[in-house]
């Protein structure tokens, strides 16, 4: 079919672990291309390679009926009208046009709004929620709109009560992400949204991490705008998407104006490869989040049962009844994270959001829930995924749990940190 | 795909080069956020920063003053929305994603080649009104007629004003320096150059700054928010541009076509510079819609104009903005080449050309226009 040389992204059988890196357990940061996804794209780069917006041949049209093709997939995943999908570079793009394309629709479109043909120019959102949604209420603000950041629970959940509180006839949107990208929480969405809708308030919500990992359905949850994201679910990165509903429909001001692609929300050439990649791990999610749910679920509990036995005083972070399956969040006393990180090489951890984490500063989102410094300090995020096995399990397990009695007894071991084993 | 398809659109997207596609599946074997900072993430992050070098010496630009964004039209928004400046001009042939960036920018006239009038310019600048940017491409998609972008920097800056060069088109085509244009911003796509679609960069030239149009986590410097597109930014680095031997196996494949429709085309934008690999010829008599279809049928892919425009197959803004007669301009077709371009590609264009007009004009009465029969 093509001759372009492809490594295969899992080439590390756990048979073969005499030469680390074996292990990536950071798959909220970004996930492997799955192999089925890579294949669906690969004809879009090299064969049909028509720009999709040339309607004048037959390369264009096959490329369109691609993208289309892609659309429908994403929309199945979440109960949505392909309508109602608009292609993105990413996830934080959808967050900055959901935010700030609502906020400016309101602003130009003052009658409307709500009483007194005022425009609605207030925002709630959590603290807890992504920098590229928090920035973009940042930025609303030195526009002149409001902003209440709402704090969470020690779960991380939203206090209802608190957040209906919150809400005004000025409130215009809510945006809270569905589930966690640094503690794998999961929100009450169905609850938010009844709320939202019956104050007449937008409800977005950032699903990046939660696409394909556990049920989104738009209708049921009463979901306005969701923002999407293609790496995070074995696609490619790249391309993310933005829900916008149509019934009762949400208008926007798009941020990037041109060419009038995505009927007029997004300009710019589609990435037919990246839709296409994009609209192939949605399907496969589809088809197997259910099984692959409880696969991880058990797997995350094979790694907190297997450091909570050997490693003292081991804390778990958010809640743990409303958790992606396959995240964990934990403390390691007498660590720190960079610490932690380092001691780990063989392993791919990581402290918090991968976006801020060149910095290793205590996270923002512990520190939110309540945490003490050293608690923040001392946490990793573990982060599995479709292409990690037990065997995977078994051998972060013995890592972290090395390197953390290493780290404890530092002063007089004296140990370089290094962990080829 | 039949052996007698023959790919003329190359100005709306390019086929990948094998390098780009190389690297790409390469990349794309790849699980690491370059913002993660275990050896996975470094990983991601040291091919981010080659490839930034690489891109940068596309445009004969520093590495750092690389923003890699999702495209073209992103980079054009960034450019506009993000210089601060208040006041906009730009060029009335400028590609809709500068038109539609600053919907309410005074637009500098075009003469009846294409090229801006640098008086126009220099008078609308010269006015005392506020500080403003200018955006003039460097060469357009739809004519390749190339812009004297060195004047048009040399008499924005004269004025106090930033200069935006929208050099998308010309990218890969011919030579390009940041520094000889003049540039404070320039606009890059990956995906005409042989690159990704999906992908691109705005090059910052010494002191620009642009205020980020996406907010969030902080990468390429606060610059552009966003996980980088790691596989669009490798496969974009490696499709480098043509060597001069391709810019002249291309040229000379484009003026044997344009030489062998001589008698019966007009060629808009000929008597100037233009890009090697770009025709915008008419068939006076025949409407673009007509011809594109027909030569679709035959297995020729061309458009009428830019492809973003979505299937409107409406009058081009280009066209009538050089004064061309609305008779040619609506008979104008786009023919555009690449580095795969073979002669047996413009023979079969130029049989179809041929046929086409015979069939649908008749040899003697080539005004006399008459429906497409096929």
């Amino acid at each position: 079919m093509n001759d372009v040389y492809l490594p295969n992204p899992l080439s590390n059988p756990a048979s073969d672990r005499a030469n680390a890196p074996p292990v990536y357990l950071d798959n909220q940061a970004s996930t492997p291309v799955d192999p089925r996804v890579l294949e669906a794209m690969l004809p879009y780069f090299t064969i049909d390679y028509g720009n999709p917006h040339s309607e004048s041949h037959a390369y264009g049209h096959r490329a369109m009926a691609a993208v289309d093709q892609a659309r429908g997939e994403i929309a199945s995943l979440i109960h949505a009208d392909p309508r109602e999908i608009v292609f993105t570079s990413g996830a934080t793009e959808a967050n900055n046009l959901a935010i700030k394309g609502a906020a400016h629709f309101a602003r130009e479109h003052p009658t409307g709004g709500g009483p007194q043909d005022r425009p609605r120019d207030h925002i709630v959102t959590l603290t807890t929620e992504h920098k590229c949604v928090l920035e973009s209420c940042a930025a609303l603000e030195r526009e002149g709109f409001s902003v209440t950041y709402l704090p969470v629970a020690e779960s991380g959940r939203v206090d209802l009560a608190a957040l209906q509180a919150a809400l005004s006839e000025r409130t215009l949107l809510v945006s809270i992400m569905a589930a966690h990208n640094e503690i794998g929480i999961i929100q009450p969405l169905a609850e938010i949204g009844a709320l939202c809708r019956a104050r007449g308030v937008l409800f977005h919500t950032d699903a990046a991490q939660a696409l394909g990992k556990i049920p989104l359905d738009v209708e049921a949850m009463k979901i306005d705008l969701m923002s999407l994201s293609g790496h995070k679910l074995y696609g490619p990165k790249g391309v993310g998407a933005l829900y916008v509903r149509r019934r009762p429909r949400v208008r926007l001001v798009p941020l990037i104006d041109g060419g009038g692609q995505e009927r007029g929300l997004r300009s710019g050439t589609l990435p037919t490869p990246l839709c296409v990649g994009f609209g192939k791990a949605c399907a496969i999610a589809r088809d197997e989040m259910a099984g692959e749910a409880v696969r991880l679920k058990g797997l995350r509990e094979r790694l907190q049962a297997g450091l909570a036995g050997r490693v003292p005083g081991l804390l778990v972070n958010g809640d743990l009844d409303h958790r992606l399956p396959g995240s964990l969040n934990v403390s390691v006393p007498g660590t720190t994270a960079p610490e932690m990180i380092e001691a780990c090489s063989s392993i791919a951890i990581s402290t918090g959001s991968a976006c801020t984490s060149a910095s290793v500063e205590p996270s923002y989102v512990l520190r939110a829930l309540g945490l003490s410094d050293a608690r923040a300090n001392a946490s990793i995020r573990l982060g599995l995924g479709r292409f990690t096995t037990p065997a995977d399990i078994d051998y972060a397990v013995d890592a972290i749990v090395a390197a953390a009695a290493r780290l404890r007894h530092r002063d007089q071991v004296k140990s370089s940190g290094g962990t080829t084993t | 795909m039949s052996g007698r398809d023959t790919y003329l659109d190359w100005n709306a997207t390019t086929p990948l080069r094998p390098e780009a596609a190389a690297a790409m599946a390469e990349s794309l074997a790849l699980c690491g956020n370059p913002s993660s900072v275990h050896r996975w993430g470094r990983e991601a992050r040291r091919r981010v920063e080659d490839a930034r070098a690489a891109v940068a010496a596309l445009a004969g630009a520093p590495a750092d003053a690389v923003v890699f964004t999702s495209g073209g039209t992103e980079a054009n928004h960034l450019a506009l929305l993000g210089s601060g400046r208040g006041r906009v001009l730009v060029s009335a042939v400028e590609h809709s994603s500068v038109l539609q960036a600053a919907p309410a920018a005074e637009r500098i006239p075009v003469d009846g080649d294409g090229i801006v009038d640098l008086a126009a310019l220099a008078a609308l600048l010269g006015d005392g009104k506020r500080p403003a940017i200018v955006s003039v491409m460097l060469a357009n998609n739809e004519t390749g007629v190339i812009q004297p972008v060195r004047e048009v920097a040399d008499i924005v800056h004269a004025s106090g004003g930033l200069f935006h060069c929208d050099a998308v088109q010309a990218a890969g085509k011919m030579p390009l320096s940041l520094a000889e244009i003049g540039a404070d911003f320039l606009t890059l796509s990956a995906h005409k150059i042989g690159g990704p679609t999906g992908i691109g960069a705005l090059v910052l030239g010494g002191g620009a700054a642009a205020a980020p149009l996406l907010h969030g986590g902080g990468q390429e410097r606060n610059r552009r928010a966003g996980t980088e597109n790691l596989t669009g930014i490798a496969g974009f680095a490696a499709a480098k541009a043509c060597d001069a031997g391709e810019y002249d196996r291309v040229r000379a494949l484009r003026d044997r076509l344009e030489a062998a429709l001589a008698p019966d085309a007009v060629i808009v934008g000929a008597g100037v510079p233009r890009l090697p690999n770009t025709s915008a010829v008419a068939m006076p008599g025949v409407s673009a819609e007509t011809q594109i279809i027909a030569l679709d049928l035959d297995g020729v892919m061309v458009s009428a104009g830019a492809a973003c425009s979505s299937g409107k197959v409406g009058p081009s803004h280009v066209l009538a903005a050089m004064a061309v007669a609305p008779g040619i301009a609506g008979a104008t077709i786009r023919v555009s080449l690449g580095w795969s371009t073979s002669e047996a590609e413009i023979a079969h264009f130029i049989d179809a050309w041929t046929a086409l007009r015979r069939h649908t004009l008749g040899r003697r009465t080539p005004l006399a226009a008459t429906p497409v029969a096929a």
